[in-house]
Protein backbone atom coordinates (compact mmCIF):
# COMPACT_ATOMS: atom_id res chain seq x y z
CA UNK A 1 0.00 0.00 0.00
CA UNK A 2 2.86 2.72 1.09
CA UNK A 3 4.50 1.82 -1.91
CA UNK A 4 2.20 2.57 -4.65
CA UNK A 5 1.30 5.71 -2.85
CA UNK A 6 5.06 6.58 -3.45
CA UNK A 7 4.65 5.53 -6.80
CA UNK A 8 1.36 7.27 -7.16
CA UNK A 9 3.25 10.60 -5.85
CA UNK A 10 6.16 10.28 -7.93
CA UNK A 11 3.39 9.56 -11.24
CA UNK A 12 2.44 12.82 -9.92
CA UNK A 13 5.50 14.96 -9.88
CA UNK A 14 6.70 13.45 -12.92
CA UNK A 15 3.53 14.62 -14.84
CA UNK A 16 3.41 18.40 -12.74
CA UNK A 17 7.66 18.58 -14.01
CA UNK A 18 6.86 17.26 -17.66
CA UNK A 19 4.07 19.97 -17.12
CA UNK A 20 6.16 22.98 -16.49
CA UNK A 21 8.02 22.00 -19.91
CA UNK A 22 5.52 22.22 -21.64
CA UNK A 23 4.58 25.57 -20.15
CA UNK A 24 7.78 26.64 -20.83
CA UNK A 25 8.02 25.96 -24.23
CA UNK A 26 4.42 27.57 -24.99
CA UNK A 27 5.90 30.77 -22.69
CA UNK A 28 8.50 30.68 -25.00
CA UNK A 29 7.06 30.04 -28.24
CA UNK A 30 4.50 32.70 -27.55
CA UNK A 31 7.16 35.58 -26.96
CA UNK A 32 9.60 34.53 -30.22
CA UNK A 33 6.53 34.38 -32.75
CA UNK A 34 8.30 37.82 -34.13
CA UNK A 35 12.03 36.44 -34.39
CA UNK A 36 13.19 39.38 -36.23
CA UNK A 37 11.71 41.97 -34.36
CA UNK A 38 13.67 41.46 -31.13
CA UNK A 39 17.02 43.01 -32.62
CA UNK A 40 14.91 45.79 -34.48
CA UNK A 41 13.47 46.90 -31.38
CA UNK A 42 16.80 47.19 -29.27
CA UNK A 43 18.70 49.32 -31.99
CA UNK A 44 15.77 51.26 -32.92
CA UNK A 45 14.56 52.70 -36.04
CA UNK A 46 17.57 54.10 -37.15
CA UNK A 47 19.45 51.19 -37.29
CA UNK A 48 21.22 49.70 -40.38
CA UNK A 49 20.62 46.60 -41.59
CA UNK A 50 23.94 45.50 -41.13
CA UNK A 51 24.22 46.45 -37.11
CA UNK A 52 20.44 44.79 -37.07
CA UNK A 53 22.57 41.56 -38.78
CA UNK A 54 25.62 41.57 -36.43
CA UNK A 55 23.04 41.95 -33.25
CA UNK A 56 21.28 39.12 -34.35
CA UNK A 57 24.18 37.28 -34.71
CA UNK A 58 25.48 38.31 -31.33
CA UNK A 59 22.59 37.31 -29.43
CA UNK A 60 22.22 34.28 -31.46
CA UNK A 61 18.98 35.02 -33.08
CA UNK A 62 19.63 33.13 -36.06
CA UNK A 63 19.72 29.70 -34.38
CA UNK A 64 16.80 27.10 -34.88
CA UNK A 65 13.97 28.11 -32.69
CA UNK A 66 14.48 24.40 -30.84
CA UNK A 67 18.49 25.11 -30.12
CA UNK A 68 17.40 28.69 -28.55
CA UNK A 69 14.73 27.14 -26.10
CA UNK A 70 16.88 24.76 -25.18
CA UNK A 71 20.02 27.38 -24.11
CA UNK A 72 17.01 29.53 -22.70
CA UNK A 73 15.68 26.73 -20.25
CA UNK A 74 19.22 25.55 -19.38
CA UNK A 75 19.79 29.33 -18.33
CA UNK A 76 16.81 29.37 -16.24
CA UNK A 77 17.42 26.15 -14.53
CA UNK A 78 21.02 27.13 -13.62
CA UNK A 79 19.88 30.18 -12.20
CA UNK A 80 21.04 32.45 -15.22
CA UNK A 81 17.84 35.22 -16.03
CA UNK A 82 19.26 36.87 -18.09
CA UNK A 83 19.83 40.59 -18.93
CA UNK A 84 16.74 43.48 -19.19
CA UNK A 85 16.39 44.74 -22.58
CA UNK A 86 15.12 48.20 -21.33
CA UNK A 87 17.79 49.08 -18.82
CA UNK A 88 20.64 46.31 -19.14
CA UNK A 89 20.13 45.55 -15.74
CA UNK A 90 20.39 41.94 -14.13
CA UNK A 91 17.12 40.47 -14.33
CA UNK A 92 17.57 38.50 -10.70
CA UNK A 93 18.37 41.86 -9.53
CA UNK A 94 15.35 43.81 -10.57
CA UNK A 95 13.24 41.10 -9.44
CA UNK A 96 14.72 40.07 -6.36
CA UNK A 97 13.25 42.13 -4.06
CA UNK A 98 10.09 42.82 -5.33
CA UNK A 99 9.20 39.02 -5.52
CA UNK A 100 9.64 39.44 -1.71
CA UNK A 101 6.93 42.32 -2.19
CA UNK A 102 4.53 39.95 -3.97
CA UNK A 103 4.60 37.03 -2.14
CA UNK A 104 4.52 39.49 1.67
CA UNK A 105 1.01 40.61 -0.08
CA UNK A 106 -0.41 36.95 -1.12
CA UNK A 107 1.34 35.33 2.35
CA UNK A 108 -0.74 38.12 4.60
CA UNK A 109 -3.72 37.79 2.32
CA UNK A 110 -3.85 33.89 3.11
CA UNK A 111 -3.46 34.42 6.59
CA UNK A 112 -6.00 36.70 7.11
CA UNK A 113 -8.62 34.68 4.09
CA UNK A 114 -8.35 31.58 5.03
CA UNK A 115 -9.77 31.11 8.26
CA UNK A 116 -12.45 33.64 7.68
CA UNK A 117 -13.66 31.84 4.59
CA UNK A 118 -13.25 28.42 5.98
CA UNK A 119 -15.82 29.80 9.03
CA UNK A 120 -18.18 31.16 6.32
CA UNK A 121 -18.00 27.66 4.12
CA UNK A 122 -18.45 25.40 7.70
CA UNK A 123 -21.08 27.34 9.37
CA UNK A 124 -23.18 28.09 6.08
CA UNK A 125 -23.21 24.41 5.62
CA UNK A 126 -24.48 23.85 8.45
CA UNK A 127 -27.33 25.72 8.75
CA UNK A 128 -27.73 24.81 4.97
CA UNK A 129 -31.25 25.96 3.62
CA UNK A 130 -31.49 29.31 6.30
CA UNK A 131 -31.13 32.92 5.28
CA UNK A 132 -27.72 33.18 6.32
CA UNK A 133 -26.67 30.56 3.93
CA UNK A 134 -28.53 32.05 1.05
CA UNK A 135 -26.94 35.45 2.02
CA UNK A 136 -23.62 33.91 1.88
CA UNK A 137 -24.33 31.87 -1.01
CA UNK A 138 -25.45 34.85 -3.32
CA UNK A 139 -22.46 37.37 -2.23
CA UNK A 140 -20.14 34.83 -3.14
CA UNK A 141 -21.69 34.59 -6.21
CA UNK A 142 -21.54 38.09 -7.17
CA UNK A 143 -18.11 38.51 -6.14
CA UNK A 144 -17.14 35.76 -8.77
CA UNK A 145 -19.08 37.16 -11.57
CA UNK A 146 -17.80 40.74 -10.71
CA UNK A 147 -13.84 41.79 -12.46
CA UNK A 148 -11.40 41.94 -9.54
CA UNK A 149 -10.90 45.90 -10.30
CA UNK A 150 -14.62 46.79 -9.47
CA UNK A 151 -13.75 45.11 -6.20
CA UNK A 152 -10.55 46.76 -5.98
CA UNK A 153 -12.88 50.76 -6.88
CA UNK A 154 -15.34 49.79 -4.76
CA UNK A 155 -12.93 49.45 -1.53
CA UNK A 156 -11.23 52.92 -2.47
CA UNK A 157 -14.48 54.08 -3.19
CA UNK A 158 -15.70 53.26 0.24
CA UNK A 159 -12.73 53.27 2.69
CA UNK A 160 -10.67 56.30 0.55
CA UNK A 161 -13.00 58.59 -0.93
CA UNK A 162 -16.70 58.10 1.41
CA UNK A 163 -14.95 57.31 4.69
CA UNK A 164 -11.45 58.87 4.14
CA UNK A 165 -9.68 56.06 6.69
CA UNK A 166 -7.44 55.01 4.14
CA UNK A 167 -4.83 56.14 1.73
CA UNK A 168 -5.90 55.28 -2.01
CA UNK A 169 -2.34 54.11 -2.87
CA UNK A 170 -0.06 51.73 -1.59
CA UNK A 171 3.54 52.35 -1.55
CA UNK A 172 5.79 50.73 0.55
CA UNK A 173 8.90 51.67 0.97
CA UNK A 174 8.33 54.66 3.45
CA UNK A 175 6.24 52.94 5.96
CA UNK A 176 7.24 53.44 9.56
CA UNK A 177 5.48 51.64 12.15
CA UNK A 178 2.92 48.99 12.32
CA UNK A 179 0.06 51.35 12.28
CA UNK A 180 1.72 52.67 9.12
CA UNK A 181 2.05 49.17 7.36
CA UNK A 182 -1.82 48.35 8.67
CA UNK A 183 -3.55 51.39 6.85
CA UNK A 184 -1.11 51.24 3.48
CA UNK A 185 -1.58 46.79 2.97
CA UNK A 186 -5.54 47.15 4.19
CA UNK A 187 -7.21 48.18 0.98
CA UNK A 188 -4.82 45.53 -1.44
CA UNK A 189 -5.67 42.96 1.17
CA UNK A 190 -8.63 43.41 1.27
CA UNK A 191 -9.38 43.42 -2.54
CA UNK A 192 -7.24 39.97 -2.69
CA UNK A 193 -9.08 38.25 0.27
CA UNK A 194 -12.51 39.01 -1.23
CA UNK A 195 -11.37 37.54 -4.71
CA UNK A 196 -10.21 34.81 -2.80
CA UNK A 197 -12.86 34.23 -0.59
CA UNK A 198 -15.21 33.97 -2.88
CA UNK A 199 -14.05 30.52 -4.02
CA UNK A 200 -13.08 29.04 -1.47
CA UNK A 201 -16.26 29.52 0.83
CA UNK A 202 -18.15 27.94 -2.05
CA UNK A 203 -15.72 25.03 -1.82
CA UNK A 204 -15.97 24.43 1.80
CA UNK A 205 -19.80 24.25 1.63
CA UNK A 206 -19.80 22.27 -1.21
CA UNK A 207 -17.47 19.65 0.53
CA UNK A 208 -19.10 19.77 4.26
CA UNK A 209 -22.59 19.36 2.78
CA UNK A 210 -21.34 16.25 0.81
CA UNK A 211 -19.82 15.18 4.06
CA UNK A 212 -23.11 15.34 5.70
CA UNK A 213 -25.20 14.14 3.10
CA UNK A 214 -23.75 10.87 3.85
CA UNK A 215 -25.38 7.73 6.26
CA UNK A 216 -23.19 7.98 8.44
CA UNK A 217 -23.86 11.78 9.35
CA UNK A 218 -27.54 10.78 9.41
CA UNK A 219 -26.60 8.37 11.93
CA UNK A 220 -24.68 10.08 14.16
CA UNK A 221 -28.05 12.87 13.88
CA UNK A 222 -30.48 10.04 14.85
CA UNK A 223 -28.61 8.36 17.85
CA UNK A 224 -28.75 12.30 19.45
CA UNK A 225 -25.36 14.29 18.43
CA UNK A 226 -25.87 18.13 18.35
CA UNK A 227 -25.96 19.52 14.90
CA UNK A 228 -22.26 20.98 16.28
CA UNK A 229 -21.17 17.61 17.09
CA UNK A 230 -22.24 16.06 13.80
CA UNK A 231 -20.43 18.62 12.06
CA UNK A 232 -16.86 19.09 13.92
CA UNK A 233 -16.58 15.42 14.91
CA UNK A 234 -17.98 13.53 12.01
CA UNK A 235 -18.43 15.27 8.75
CA UNK A 236 -15.78 17.82 8.88
CA UNK A 237 -12.71 15.22 9.18
CA UNK A 238 -13.82 13.24 6.40
CA UNK A 239 -14.28 16.47 4.39
CA UNK A 240 -10.60 17.77 5.00
CA UNK A 241 -9.05 16.31 2.07
CA UNK A 242 -11.44 18.43 -0.10
CA UNK A 243 -11.57 21.71 1.74
CA UNK A 244 -7.45 21.87 1.79
CA UNK A 245 -8.03 20.58 -1.87
CA UNK A 246 -9.99 23.80 -2.37
CA UNK A 247 -7.89 26.15 -0.31
CA UNK A 248 -4.44 25.06 -2.36
CA UNK A 249 -6.69 25.66 -5.62
CA UNK A 250 -8.46 28.91 -4.16
CA UNK A 251 -5.19 30.48 -3.50
CA UNK A 252 -4.04 29.66 -7.09
CA UNK A 253 -6.46 32.59 -7.72
CA UNK A 254 -4.57 34.80 -6.02
CA UNK A 255 -1.74 35.39 -9.22
CA UNK A 256 -4.75 36.71 -11.46
CA UNK A 257 -5.95 39.21 -8.60
CA UNK A 258 -2.72 40.24 -7.60
CA UNK A 259 -1.61 41.34 -11.45
CA UNK A 260 -5.15 43.82 -11.01
CA UNK A 261 -4.48 44.59 -7.58
CA UNK A 262 -0.60 45.14 -8.00
CA UNK A 263 -1.45 47.60 -10.71
CA UNK A 264 -4.11 49.73 -9.54
CA UNK A 265 -2.83 49.84 -5.43
CA UNK A 266 0.84 50.64 -7.92
CA UNK A 267 2.16 48.26 -5.34
CA UNK A 268 5.77 47.20 -6.09
CA UNK A 269 5.45 43.86 -7.08
CA UNK A 270 6.42 41.09 -9.77
CA UNK A 271 2.98 41.47 -10.96
CA UNK A 272 3.52 45.28 -11.61
CA UNK A 273 6.77 44.34 -12.74
CA UNK A 274 5.66 42.63 -15.48
CA UNK A 275 2.68 44.59 -16.97
CA UNK A 276 5.07 47.55 -17.40
CA UNK A 277 7.74 45.17 -19.05
CA UNK A 278 3.97 44.05 -21.08
CA UNK A 279 4.03 48.34 -22.43
CA UNK A 280 8.12 48.36 -22.93
CA UNK A 281 7.77 45.12 -24.59
CA UNK A 282 10.67 43.74 -22.47
CA UNK A 283 10.71 40.02 -23.37
CA UNK A 284 13.41 38.52 -21.65
CA UNK A 285 11.52 40.12 -18.51
CA UNK A 286 8.37 38.99 -19.65
CA UNK A 287 9.15 35.54 -19.95
CA UNK A 288 10.61 35.15 -16.41
CA UNK A 289 7.80 37.28 -14.89
CA UNK A 290 5.67 34.79 -16.84
CA UNK A 291 7.98 31.44 -15.53
CA UNK A 292 7.62 32.43 -12.23
CA UNK A 293 4.14 32.78 -12.16
CA UNK A 294 3.55 29.61 -13.95
CA UNK A 295 6.02 27.79 -11.51
CA UNK A 296 3.89 29.06 -8.40
CA UNK A 297 0.51 27.91 -10.16
CA UNK A 298 1.90 24.77 -10.75
CA UNK A 299 3.42 23.93 -7.31
CA UNK A 300 -0.35 25.01 -5.95
CA UNK A 301 -2.24 22.96 -8.05
CA UNK A 302 0.58 20.16 -7.58
CA UNK A 303 0.08 20.22 -3.91
CA UNK A 304 -3.74 20.28 -4.41
CA UNK A 305 -3.82 17.22 -6.35
CA UNK A 306 -1.48 15.54 -4.00
CA UNK A 307 -3.61 16.37 -0.92
CA UNK A 308 -6.65 14.99 -2.67
CA UNK A 309 -4.60 11.99 -3.39
CA UNK A 310 -3.56 11.31 -0.29
CA UNK A 311 -6.75 12.21 1.67
CA UNK A 312 -9.31 10.19 -0.62
CA UNK A 313 -8.12 6.27 -0.30
CA UNK A 314 -11.00 5.85 -3.36
CA UNK A 315 -8.51 8.18 -5.77
CA UNK A 316 -5.40 5.68 -5.04
CA UNK B 1 -48.11 38.60 -12.51
CA UNK B 2 -48.97 35.63 -11.16
CA UNK B 3 -48.13 33.71 -14.72
CA UNK B 4 -44.42 35.37 -13.91
CA UNK B 5 -44.53 34.01 -10.39
CA UNK B 6 -44.70 30.27 -11.76
CA UNK B 7 -42.90 30.33 -13.94
CA UNK B 8 -42.51 30.86 -17.58
CA UNK B 9 -43.18 28.09 -20.39
CA UNK B 10 -40.05 27.80 -22.35
CA UNK B 11 -40.35 25.19 -25.40
CA UNK B 12 -41.57 22.58 -22.89
CA UNK B 13 -39.03 23.56 -20.16
CA UNK B 14 -40.65 25.74 -17.21
CA UNK B 15 -37.85 28.58 -15.56
CA UNK B 16 -38.40 30.28 -12.26
CA UNK B 17 -38.86 34.61 -12.08
CA UNK B 18 -35.02 34.90 -11.50
CA UNK B 19 -34.06 32.90 -14.58
CA UNK B 20 -36.79 35.03 -16.50
CA UNK B 21 -35.50 38.49 -14.78
CA UNK B 22 -31.65 37.57 -15.81
CA UNK B 23 -32.97 35.97 -19.64
CA UNK B 24 -34.44 39.55 -19.83
CA UNK B 25 -31.50 41.59 -19.28
CA UNK B 26 -28.95 39.28 -21.13
CA UNK B 27 -31.42 39.93 -24.09
CA UNK B 28 -31.48 43.25 -23.45
CA UNK B 29 -27.79 43.81 -23.51
CA UNK B 30 -27.26 41.18 -26.06
CA UNK B 31 -29.94 44.02 -28.28
CA UNK B 32 -27.87 46.59 -27.46
CA UNK B 33 -25.08 45.29 -28.57
CA UNK B 34 -26.52 45.21 -31.98
CA UNK B 35 -28.37 48.54 -31.90
CA UNK B 36 -26.03 50.68 -29.77
CA UNK B 37 -25.71 53.65 -32.51
CA UNK B 38 -29.16 53.98 -33.13
CA UNK B 39 -30.71 54.02 -29.08
CA UNK B 40 -27.40 56.11 -28.07
CA UNK B 41 -28.63 59.53 -27.26
CA UNK B 42 -25.30 61.03 -28.49
CA UNK B 43 -21.89 60.06 -30.62
CA UNK B 44 -19.55 58.10 -29.14
CA UNK B 45 -16.96 60.48 -29.85
CA UNK B 46 -19.10 63.35 -28.89
CA UNK B 47 -17.92 65.62 -26.49
CA UNK B 48 -21.42 67.04 -24.85
CA UNK B 49 -20.42 68.19 -21.45
CA UNK B 50 -17.80 71.43 -21.00
CA UNK B 51 -16.93 69.92 -17.39
CA UNK B 52 -15.43 66.27 -17.13
CA UNK B 53 -16.47 63.76 -14.77
CA UNK B 54 -20.01 65.75 -14.35
CA UNK B 55 -22.14 64.13 -11.81
CA UNK B 56 -26.03 62.35 -12.79
CA UNK B 57 -28.00 64.57 -14.73
CA UNK B 58 -31.25 64.34 -16.75
CA UNK B 59 -29.00 65.15 -19.90
CA UNK B 60 -26.59 62.37 -18.82
CA UNK B 61 -28.11 60.09 -16.46
CA UNK B 62 -25.05 58.67 -16.13
CA UNK B 63 -22.55 61.58 -16.40
CA UNK B 64 -20.10 62.41 -18.55
CA UNK B 65 -15.86 60.76 -18.27
CA UNK B 66 -12.93 62.27 -18.31
CA UNK B 67 -13.30 64.70 -21.60
CA UNK B 68 -17.00 65.49 -20.68
CA UNK B 69 -17.98 62.74 -23.28
CA UNK B 70 -21.90 60.83 -22.48
CA UNK B 71 -20.91 58.02 -20.21
CA UNK B 72 -24.22 56.20 -21.41
CA UNK B 73 -23.57 56.74 -25.04
CA UNK B 74 -19.84 54.89 -24.39
CA UNK B 75 -21.32 52.58 -22.28
CA UNK B 76 -23.78 51.64 -25.14
CA UNK B 77 -20.96 51.31 -27.28
CA UNK B 78 -18.71 49.43 -25.13
CA UNK B 79 -21.19 46.28 -25.08
CA UNK B 80 -20.94 46.02 -29.28
CA UNK B 81 -16.81 45.21 -28.12
CA UNK B 82 -17.54 43.28 -24.31
CA UNK B 83 -20.42 41.45 -25.95
CA UNK B 84 -18.85 40.83 -29.38
CA UNK B 85 -15.30 40.03 -28.86
CA UNK B 86 -16.46 37.46 -25.89
CA UNK B 87 -19.56 36.16 -27.96
CA UNK B 88 -16.69 35.53 -30.92
CA UNK B 89 -14.24 33.75 -28.37
CA UNK B 90 -16.86 32.06 -26.56
CA UNK B 91 -18.06 30.25 -29.74
CA UNK B 92 -14.72 29.20 -30.89
CA UNK B 93 -13.44 28.26 -27.86
CA UNK B 94 -16.39 26.01 -27.29
CA UNK B 95 -16.61 24.76 -30.83
CA UNK B 96 -12.79 23.63 -31.21
CA UNK B 97 -13.29 21.97 -26.97
CA UNK B 98 -16.25 20.04 -27.87
CA UNK B 99 -15.40 18.96 -30.73
CA UNK B 100 -11.76 17.50 -29.69
CA UNK B 101 -12.95 16.24 -26.70
CA UNK B 102 -15.80 14.07 -28.11
CA UNK B 103 -13.23 13.50 -30.75
CA UNK B 104 -10.84 12.61 -27.80
CA UNK B 105 -13.15 9.96 -25.47
CA UNK B 106 -14.24 8.21 -28.92
CA UNK B 107 -10.98 7.65 -30.07
CA UNK B 108 -9.21 6.73 -26.84
CA UNK B 109 -5.23 5.72 -27.13
CA UNK B 110 -2.68 7.97 -28.04
CA UNK B 111 -4.72 10.50 -29.53
CA UNK B 112 -7.15 11.16 -25.73
CA UNK B 113 -3.64 10.71 -23.90
CA UNK B 114 -1.34 13.28 -25.83
CA UNK B 115 -3.97 15.85 -26.46
CA UNK B 116 -5.58 15.34 -22.77
CA UNK B 117 -1.81 15.80 -21.27
CA UNK B 118 -0.69 19.40 -23.70
CA UNK B 119 -4.17 20.73 -23.06
CA UNK B 120 -3.47 19.92 -19.51
CA UNK B 121 -0.15 21.83 -19.24
CA UNK B 122 -1.90 24.81 -21.18
CA UNK B 123 -4.51 24.79 -18.53
CA UNK B 124 -1.94 25.57 -15.69
CA UNK B 125 -0.75 28.85 -17.01
CA UNK B 126 -3.23 31.40 -15.95
CA UNK B 127 -5.30 33.03 -17.78
CA UNK B 128 -4.29 36.50 -16.92
CA UNK B 129 -0.21 35.63 -17.60
CA UNK B 130 -1.22 33.76 -21.15
CA UNK B 131 -3.09 37.17 -21.99
CA UNK B 132 -0.47 39.20 -20.87
CA UNK B 133 2.55 37.18 -22.50
CA UNK B 134 0.44 37.18 -25.81
CA UNK B 135 0.24 40.67 -25.59
CA UNK B 136 3.28 41.55 -25.13
CA UNK B 137 4.70 39.37 -28.33
CA UNK B 138 1.57 39.99 -30.93
CA UNK B 139 0.08 43.47 -29.97
CA UNK B 140 -3.31 43.69 -29.44
CA UNK B 141 -5.60 43.85 -31.92
CA UNK B 142 -9.53 42.64 -32.07
CA UNK B 143 -8.74 39.47 -34.12
CA UNK B 144 -5.41 38.63 -31.73
CA UNK B 145 -8.24 39.16 -28.77
CA UNK B 146 -10.17 36.46 -29.93
CA UNK B 147 -8.12 34.38 -30.20
CA UNK B 148 -5.61 34.66 -27.35
CA UNK B 149 -9.08 34.36 -25.29
CA UNK B 150 -10.50 31.59 -27.47
CA UNK B 151 -7.18 29.49 -26.74
CA UNK B 152 -6.93 29.97 -23.35
CA UNK B 153 -10.80 28.46 -22.53
CA UNK B 154 -10.33 25.46 -25.58
CA UNK B 155 -8.73 23.28 -22.62
CA UNK B 156 -11.74 23.64 -20.31
CA UNK B 157 -14.09 23.31 -22.23
CA UNK B 158 -12.71 20.27 -24.08
CA UNK B 159 -12.30 18.60 -20.24
CA UNK B 160 -16.04 19.19 -19.81
CA UNK B 161 -16.93 17.58 -22.95
CA UNK B 162 -14.52 14.94 -23.02
CA UNK B 163 -15.95 13.66 -19.43
CA UNK B 164 -19.26 14.01 -20.97
CA UNK B 165 -18.39 12.11 -23.73
CA UNK B 166 -16.61 9.39 -22.03
CA UNK B 167 -20.09 8.38 -20.32
CA UNK B 168 -21.94 8.44 -23.65
CA UNK B 169 -19.07 6.59 -25.21
CA UNK B 170 -19.88 3.32 -22.79
CA UNK B 171 -23.08 3.26 -24.20
CA UNK B 172 -25.08 0.09 -26.23
CA UNK B 173 -26.05 2.57 -28.71
CA UNK B 174 -22.62 3.84 -29.75
CA UNK B 175 -21.40 0.17 -29.68
CA UNK B 176 -24.05 -0.43 -32.62
CA UNK B 177 -22.90 2.49 -34.48
CA UNK B 178 -19.40 1.33 -34.47
CA UNK B 179 -20.73 -2.37 -35.48
CA UNK B 180 -22.23 -0.36 -38.62
CA UNK B 181 -19.08 0.91 -39.41
CA UNK B 182 -19.54 4.43 -38.56
CA UNK B 183 -16.97 7.47 -39.16
CA UNK B 184 -15.49 9.61 -36.57
CA UNK B 185 -17.36 12.18 -37.55
CA UNK B 186 -20.84 10.43 -37.68
CA UNK B 187 -20.21 9.28 -34.54
CA UNK B 188 -19.59 12.50 -32.63
CA UNK B 189 -21.90 14.26 -34.67
CA UNK B 190 -24.96 12.61 -34.54
CA UNK B 191 -24.30 9.81 -31.63
CA UNK B 192 -22.21 11.75 -28.95
CA UNK B 193 -23.47 15.44 -29.43
CA UNK B 194 -27.42 15.43 -29.29
CA UNK B 195 -26.65 13.33 -25.78
CA UNK B 196 -24.44 16.21 -24.02
CA UNK B 197 -26.28 19.46 -25.46
CA UNK B 198 -28.11 20.67 -22.76
CA UNK B 199 -25.04 20.54 -20.07
CA UNK B 200 -22.48 21.73 -23.18
CA UNK B 201 -24.32 24.77 -23.44
CA UNK B 202 -25.03 25.53 -19.44
CA UNK B 203 -20.88 25.35 -19.49
CA UNK B 204 -20.42 27.56 -22.51
CA UNK B 205 -22.75 30.37 -20.59
CA UNK B 206 -20.19 29.71 -17.62
CA UNK B 207 -17.67 30.56 -20.04
CA UNK B 208 -19.04 33.44 -21.83
CA UNK B 209 -18.94 34.79 -18.14
CA UNK B 210 -15.09 33.93 -17.57
CA UNK B 211 -13.91 35.53 -21.06
CA UNK B 212 -16.36 39.10 -20.45
CA UNK B 213 -14.43 39.29 -17.10
CA UNK B 214 -10.82 38.12 -18.33
CA UNK B 215 -11.41 40.53 -21.36
CA UNK B 216 -12.46 43.75 -19.27
CA UNK B 217 -9.37 42.84 -16.82
CA UNK B 218 -7.11 42.59 -20.10
CA UNK B 219 -8.64 46.45 -21.40
CA UNK B 220 -8.45 47.29 -17.58
CA UNK B 221 -5.04 46.70 -17.57
CA UNK B 222 -4.56 48.68 -21.17
CA UNK B 223 -4.05 45.55 -23.12
CA UNK B 224 -7.26 44.86 -24.29
CA UNK B 225 -9.28 47.24 -26.70
CA UNK B 226 -7.31 49.91 -27.35
CA UNK B 227 -8.49 53.46 -27.97
CA UNK B 228 -10.10 55.08 -29.64
CA UNK B 229 -12.33 52.24 -29.25
CA UNK B 230 -13.39 50.94 -25.41
CA UNK B 231 -15.35 48.22 -24.22
CA UNK B 232 -16.38 48.38 -20.38
CA UNK B 233 -12.95 47.32 -18.89
CA UNK B 234 -11.28 49.97 -20.72
CA UNK B 235 -13.86 52.23 -20.18
CA UNK B 236 -13.08 51.96 -16.17
CA UNK B 237 -9.84 52.62 -17.35
CA UNK B 238 -9.75 55.18 -18.88
CA UNK B 239 -12.22 57.00 -16.34
CA UNK B 240 -9.86 55.94 -12.84
CA UNK B 241 -8.90 59.39 -12.63
CA UNK B 242 -12.16 60.18 -11.33
CA UNK B 243 -12.32 57.73 -8.55
CA UNK B 244 -11.28 60.14 -6.03
CA UNK B 245 -14.19 62.64 -6.98
CA UNK B 246 -16.67 59.48 -6.51
CA UNK B 247 -17.74 60.20 -10.74
CA UNK B 248 -20.13 57.25 -11.54
CA UNK B 249 -17.99 57.38 -14.58
CA UNK B 250 -16.12 55.04 -13.28
CA UNK B 251 -18.51 52.76 -11.56
CA UNK B 252 -20.84 52.95 -13.96
CA UNK B 253 -19.58 50.44 -16.64
CA UNK B 254 -18.32 48.18 -13.63
CA UNK B 255 -22.37 47.84 -12.91
CA UNK B 256 -22.66 47.22 -16.43
CA UNK B 257 -20.14 44.29 -16.73
CA UNK B 258 -21.70 42.78 -13.02
CA UNK B 259 -25.22 42.47 -14.62
CA UNK B 260 -24.18 40.91 -17.31
CA UNK B 261 -22.26 38.21 -15.25
CA UNK B 262 -24.42 37.95 -12.52
CA UNK B 263 -27.77 37.52 -15.10
CA UNK B 264 -25.80 34.78 -16.58
CA UNK B 265 -24.85 33.08 -13.84
CA UNK B 266 -27.69 33.41 -11.82
CA UNK B 267 -29.93 31.83 -15.46
CA UNK B 268 -27.48 28.95 -14.92
CA UNK B 269 -28.32 28.55 -11.18
CA UNK B 270 -31.86 28.44 -12.37
CA UNK B 271 -32.07 26.26 -15.03
CA UNK B 272 -34.41 22.96 -14.92
CA UNK B 273 -32.40 20.43 -13.83
CA UNK B 274 -32.96 18.48 -16.65
CA UNK B 275 -31.06 20.88 -19.49
CA UNK B 276 -28.16 21.57 -16.83
CA UNK B 277 -27.00 18.54 -15.44
CA UNK B 278 -24.45 16.30 -16.78
CA UNK B 279 -26.42 12.76 -16.48
CA UNK B 280 -29.63 13.67 -17.29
Amino acid sequence: MQRSIASLLTARLLVALLTLVIVSFVVFAATSILPGDVAEVLLGQAATPEAVKGLRTAMHLDDPALVRFGRWLFGLASGDLGVSYANRMPIAQLIGGRLLNSLKLAGVTALFAVPVALTLGITAAMWRGTWYDRVVSVLTIGVISVPEFMVATSAVLLFAVHLKWLPALSIARDVQGLGEMLRVYAMPVMTLAFVISAQMIRMTRAAVVEALDTPYAEMATLKGASRTRVVLRHALPNALGPIVNAVALSLSYLLGGVIIVETIFNYPGVAKLMVDAVATRDLPLIQTCAMIFCLVYLILITTADIIALLSNPRLR
Amino acid sequence: MASLASGLAMGGYRINWVGALCLLIIVGWASVAVFAPWIAPHGVGDVVDSDYFGPMTREMPLGSDYLGRDMLSRILHGARYTVGVSLAAVVLACGTGVTLGMAAAVSGGWFDAALSRFLDALNSIPSKLFGLVVVAAVGSTIPVLILTLAVIYVPGSYRFARALAVNVNAMDFISVARLRGERLPYLIGAEILPNILGPVFADVGLRFVFVVLLLSGLSFLGLGVQPPNADWGALVRENIGGLPFGAPAVMAPSVAIASLTIAINLLIDNLPRKIRDRDA
